[in-house]
């Protein structure tokens, strides 16, 4: 056939739909090499590379959702952890205002005690000072007024029974005349 | 080519590009052209992929991407768009070696030095309809539905009234299993012969009009040149369409042999 193909192109026009043997076996056997060497080697290492392509997507979406499963329970744990603190923190103030209230209480009971104390103590006082007052002046009152009654007497009142009744009786009526006074006041 | 315009010249005349053209005199003891260059095709091809593919990463580096991007357009735009998500897998490497054997053969005609489709030679893509395609997709149907239930499928599309397999049965037989293997060779041939010849035309008609053509007509060579380079832009489209058209074609007669239902 390429023979007379070729004889024919030299002599007239060769049909250019008249197959070549030559060139189906040689398209044939090119094609065929090239098919084996893809399907052994090219293919092979494309379709590996596809599915560790694929796994390691998956793999990166599973990871990632991973990570955002744990991203969520930690926010949901902090969240917890606030309210929590938030409360704790309420607590402790409300206790803190309660103690508060309780100190000044008792800070406020205290004083007053105190000043109790220290007005009853200085009553005490003042009753000791105005007790001791009123015995010097009585003997005071009394020695004065027996030496001013021997002066005019012109003799001493050595009977100091005698002195110390008279003198006694005096202011006991005094007192009462003093005391009938006030009240009558 | 060259001799040819040559003697144009000498002669005075126009003589206008021809089948002759395409069955040029041997390079060395038979070997012509088109062979070499198909030898050529399978050596880059394979250079390119197994190359390429050598040492593939997750991450792919640029050329490892342009390797994956014509893996991937035969393995999913052809193959499993035609043949299915299931059965796709083993058809791979024919789709892909018959998308990127006649993708190259047949860009070889615009690119420089080569300049010849190699496709445009009958015989070539003779070989791969009829004696690739043609016998594969008969027998992995036969594998999968037994003969007599690919026969069935095939030349008794269900669904159809009782008395028009009087018509359509004979149809489907030369369809299936003549015509389908010849026009997906002549397609592929047709294309290429035709848009090799126009280029010719174009080319020859230039240089003529340039070296021969008498004062007003020299300048229409610009034009004629231009119109080469115009159809080259053209040619190299319907180049990369008919080779993706076989290997469509290819991968969607393997698909309805599969199938169960017509």
């Amino acid at each position: 056939m390429l023979n007379t193909s070729m004889i024919l192109a030299q002599e007239e026009e060769p049909s250019p739909v008249l197959p070549h043997v030559s060139e189906i076996i040689l398209g044939l056997v090119a094609f065929l090499i090239l098919l084996w060497l893809l399907k052994k080697y090219a293919v092979p290492r494309f379709e590996k590379l596809y599915e560790e392509r694929t796994a390691k997507i998956e793999g990166g979406i599973e990871k990632a959702e991973k990570a955002q499963a744990e991203a969520e329970q930690a926010l949901a744990q902090y969240k917890a952890q606030l309210a929590e603190a938030r409360t704790e923190a309420a607590k402790i103030r409300d206790d803190a205002r309660l103690e508060a209230e309780q100190i000044k209480e008792e800070l406020r009971a205290e004083a007053q005690e105190e000043a109790r104390r220290i007005v009853a103590q200085g009553e005490a006082q003042l009753q000791a000072q105005r007790a001791q007052i009123v015995a010097e002046l009585r003997s005071e009152l009394g020695r004065n007024a027996v030496e001013l009654a021997s002066r005019i007497v012109g003799e001493s009142l050595e009977d100091e029974a005698r002195r110390r009744g008279t003198v006694d009786r005096f202011l006991a009526e005094l007192e009462a005349s003093g005391n009938g006074a006030g009240a009558r006041k | 080519m060259g001799a040819l315009v040559l003697t144009a010249a000498e002669g005075g005349e126009f003589a206008p590009p021809g089948v002759g053209d395409f069955f040029l005199p041997p390079i060395f003891l038979g070997v012509t052209k088109p062979m070499v260059l198909v030898v050529f095709s399978v050596i880059i091809i394979a250079a390119f992929f197994l190359i390429t593919s050598r040492n593939l990463k997750i991450v792919p580096s640029k050329m490892q991407f342009a390797a994956e991007s014509v893996y991937d357009f035969g393995r999913n735009n052809i193959a499993r768009d035609q043949i299915g998500s299931q059965d796709f897998r083993p058809f791979v490497p024919m789709i892909l070696a018959l998308f990127t054997f006649i993708l190259v053969n047949n860009i070889f005609g615009i690119i420089p030095f080569f300049q010849f489709p190699t496709m445009s030679h009958i015989g070539f893509p003779l070989a791969l309809s009829v004696l690739v395609v043609y016998p594969v997709y008969h027998y992995v149907g036969i594998r999968r539905h037994g003969l007599g239930g690919y026969l069935r499928n095939q030349l008794f599309p269900s669904g159809v009234p009782k008395p028009i397999y009087l018509l359509l049965t004979p149809i489907e037989f030369f369809q299936k299993f003549f015509f389908n293997p010849i026009t997906l060779a002549i397609r592929v041939f047709a294309a290429m012969f035709a848009g090799h010849l126009i280029l010719l035309v174009f080319t020859i008609g230039g240089e003529y009009l340039l070296l021969e053509a008498g004062g007003a007509l020299k300048a229409l060579s610009a034009v004629s040149f231009a119109f080469a380079i115009l159809l080259t832009f053209v040619e190299a489209l319907i180049q990369v369409i008919q080779a993706y058209v076989f290997a469509v074609l290819s991968a969607g007669y393997i698909g309805m042999a599969l199938a169960s239902d017509h």
